[in-house]
């Protein structure tokens, strides 16, 4: 990241200015363009010192051993894996996003380290390997007993809850990438202007917006 | 060992002021463009939001994809350095108290990250005992403080519209953003069973008010604070300009220790240490505001303990650190299935809601005695740490393309389950009054101090049935609303009598106020009308701490109307030479 990189952004703002010469009703409307233009980033970005440190540390830190990192690699591209939109989560980097976060909050370490343990005795027990070493159905045949909380055995609830975890930081590792929020097609976190809800879309509910709305609220140009 | 000494400055001010939030800052900016000499004292870090603020940056651009730190405790991106815990400034609670208790430390305070929610109190809320006996009235009504709001609204600026509501009074606004489209849905459904929905009333700059500030440009992130000075931050819009007349030192890392009080029992100034160096300075005004927030400022009060104040500064009366109360809030979520699958479109708005509901009923027919207003979520969110949290629970519940999945899962199906629900959430909070019970307060725990030296407090602090009853109507009202819409409840639908209804713990809400009330007399009152203390004319306190009741509003407004009818007084007093 460069912090000279200042951000600008321009916004277009409907400016209503009464001609009071000419007549008291005539307004024209422009668009006027408002540049801003920030000042560059503080040297620290806004992080305290504290912040700063306890990053620091963090990265310092390994966690997950290169067995275990390689487990969660294969049940994470299980569970998000490649399709027509988008990749899959170890393209998306999210083995080391939940390296990261399990060393952010250590409330996770024991439960994904107990619950990788769990999953190659369980392996072992059943197929003389540990999960990163058995075949593809096996594996899957694995998760299969666990992926599904309603339906899971019993002796299974260890692994259940392991894997809802695994799933939760999976997921939310991958929409929260780059490539994950733009498989969602989320397309905000930029200037604009809110206009309100788009024409097709209140019709497509049977929604519209009262005269009082569109009379009190500012709407810009809602056809632009 | 090292003598002990304290530095004393040499400069003297007009002013010092302890803190540099809404009331503060507020202060600051009067003080200061009437010409006074300023000192203001900030515990933590100086802070600009054009510089320091992370709005715009993706969620892959933090480490931890915005989540929660105990230094961010409202996630990584948040505008608010520290929060529930501070390193080396504990705190304690009595036997049976639940209390949470938010420290921002930096310079305009938790107004760097706050709601921007900016309501007025209406003419009820000052005289609530008069209506149902519980409580006190306020010495003041809203006819004292209504030219106050109208000038915080001129100067800072807030949208909204004019109602007419006889207890959630017109405002001077600029034009509210259009509702979203959860937003309409949420309205037609509560309008539909009677409960009213309106624009919200936020201090967002939908229009340029001055060449100072910019316009918002609706990225929906006030709560990291906003570049453009778009919104209203302490920092940004009241300190920036009061620092720019040359009548303001501010002093970072300052963490004020007690306020000096002469022979006469009058305050000369006030010691603090230096947060880098740990060194004690002392620095002297002919005024000290307090505006260290509700609880900070009762501390600094009943640590400034001299023969002239032996109960502590302003406590003849003993009420310092009493009638602490919070926002009641309780709240429910859940997704919308007729939003599934939505069309995509940037619908980031302001930060925060566009609609929301005052409250709306009467109290004499329920079996509580103060209001509520509804606060509303939902939408298309920039996607943060959390995203797809327990799936598990909830797609096995519903149709995904006509078709009904087992809970759970993984893969290609998954993934598309993840991206079907996208935009879907909604919810819906409550942020009531509280009673200003004698019993909740805040004291100096006899046994502890912090890294300074400084004694903490300590919190003693329960709900009643009154609270309790309310999160229970609130709890009821929202299921009914999610109801009417077709939404599945995710969240805080099984609250009942085992968790108090949802009712959070109080301190929660952050709305914390009461504990250096004002009042007409002195023996049930610290402060009288102008914010001034009773017992030391020269001592007034601006935040927070000085509120009656809380009205079922947000307390900023209020906080700053107050704050500039304080500092007006101080001016006018000086004037007089009766300061």
């Amino acid at each position: 990241m460069d912090r000279r990189e200042s951000f600008k952004a321009i916004v277009l703002g409907t400016v209503s200015s009464v001609l009071l010469l000419e007549s008291c009703d005539s307004k024209t409307e422009e668009q006027v363009a408002d540049v801003i233009k920030s000042p560059e980033a503080s040297a620290t970005y806004g992080r305290m010192p504290e912040e700063v440190a306890r990053l620091k540390e963090i990265t310092s830190k390994t966690f997950f051993t290169e067995e275990e990192l390689a487990t969660i690699t294969l049940l994470a591209d299980i569970i998000i894996p490649a399709d027509d939109v988008s990749g899959s989560a170890s393209d998306a980097e999210v083995p080391a996003f939940i390296e990261f976060i399990v060393k952010d909050k250590p409330e996770f370490q024991t439960p994904m380290r107990s619950g990788l343990k769990w999953l190659d005795i369980q392996c072992l027990n059943q197929y003389e390997k540990p999960f990163r070493d058995c075949s593809e159905k096996q594996q899957l045949d694995m998760v299969d007993a666990i992926a599904y909380p309603e339906q899971a055995a019993p002796e299974m609830k260890k692994g259940v809850a392991f894997f809802n975890l695994m799933r939760n930081l999976t997921a939310t590792g991958f929409f929260t990438s780059e490539m994950g929020v733009k498989d969602l097609d989320y397309q905000g976190n930029r200037p604009n202007q809110w206009k309100g809800i788009p024409e097709e879309v209140l019709k497509q509910y049977k929604l519209a917006y009262t005269e009082k709305e569109l009379k009190e609220c500012i709407t810009f140009d809602r056809t632009a | 060992m090292e003598d002990v000494q304290v530095k004393k400055k040499t400069k003297k001010y007009d002013a010092v002021i302890v803190g540099s939030g809404a009331g503060g800052g507020m202060a600051a900016y009067v003080l200061a463009n009437a010409g006074l000499k300023v000192c203001l004292l900030e515990a933590g870090a100086m802070y600009d939001p054009a510089t320091d603020s992370a709005q715009l940056k993706n969620p892959w651009e933090s480490p931890r994809r915005g989540a929660s730190t105990k230094f961010r405790p409202f996630g990584d991106f948040d505008g608010c350095y520290w929060g529930w815990e501070i390193d080396g400034e504990p705190y304690t609670k009595a036997e049976g108290t639940e209390w949470d208790w938010w420290r921002a430390r930096m310079l305009g305070g938790r107004t760097n990250h706050w709601g921007r929610i900016s309501l007025r109190f209406g003419p009820k809320d000052f005289k609530h005992k008069s209506i149902d006996g519980l409580g006190e009235d306020w010495p003041i009504g809203y006819e004292d403080v209504k030219p106050y709001y109208d000038k915080v609204d001129r100067l800072i600026g807030v949208f909204g519209t004019n109602e007419g509501l006889e207890d959630d009074p017109d405002g001077i606004f600029l034009p509210p953003p259009l509702p979203r489209l959860h937003e309409l849905m949420i309205k037609k459904a509560a309008t539909g069973i009677g409960i009213p929905v309106i624009p919200s009333r936020l201090s967002i700059l939908t229009q340029k008010i001055n060449d100072e500030r910019g316009q918002c440009f609706y990225c929906a992130q006030c709560g990291r604070s906003c570049k453009a000075y778009a919104d209203f931050s302490s920092s940004s819009c009241l300190i920036k300009p009061a620092v720019a007349t040359g009548n303001v030192d501010v002093i970072p890392h300052a963490m004020a220790r007690e306020v000096i009080t002469n022979a006469e029992g009058l305050a000369t100034g006030v010691s603090y240490v230096d947060t880098l160096d740990m060194l004690d300075y002392q620095v002297d005004g002919r005024v000290v505001i307090l505006a260290a927030s509700a609880c900070e400022s009762a501390r600094l009060l009943l640590n400034s303990v001299s023969r002239r104040h032996p109960n502590g500064l302003a406590n003849s009366s003993d009420v310092v650190g009493k009638y602490l109360h919070d926002s009641t809030g309780a709240a429910v979520g859940g997704v919308l299935p007729q939003l599934m699958g939505r069309k995509r479109y940037n619908e980031d708005g302001v930060g925060g809601m566009h609609v929301y509901t005052p409250w709306w009923l009467d109290n004499k027919k329920l079996d509580f005695p103060r209001g509520y207003h509804i606060e509303y979520w939902g939408g298309m969110q920039q996607p943060a740490y959390g995203f797809g949290w327990g799936i598990e629970n909830l797609n096995g519940k519903m149709q995904v393309h006509g078709k009904t999945k087992e809970a759970g899962g993984y893969g290609k199906s998954l993934k598309e389950d993840y991206r079907f629900m996208y935009g879907a959430s909604v919810g819906m909070a409550g942020r009531g009054e509280a009673i200003a019970f004698e019993s909740n307060y805040c004291e100096i725990d006899p046994n502890v101090v912090d890294k300074y030296g400084i004694p903490v407090l300590r919190f003693n602090v329960k709900y009643s049935d009154y609270e309790i009853n309310q999160a229970k109507h609130m709890n009821e009202t929202f299921k009914e609303i999610m109801h009417e819409m077709g939404a599945i409840i995710t969240w805080g639908g099984d609250a009942g009598p085992h968790n108090n209804w949802g009712l959070e713990n109080p301190g929660k809400i952050i709305h914390e106020a009461g504990t250096v009330r004002m009042g007409n007399d002195p023996k049930k009152s610290a402060l009288n009308k102008y914010s001034q203390a009773h017992d030391c004319k020269n001592v007034f306190c601006v935040d927070g701490g000085q509120f009656v009741s809380q009205g079922d509003k947000n307390i900023t407004w209020t906080i700053m109307a107050l704050s500039m009818r304080a500092s007006e007084y101080i001016v006018d007093q000086m004037k007089k030479q009766n300061l």
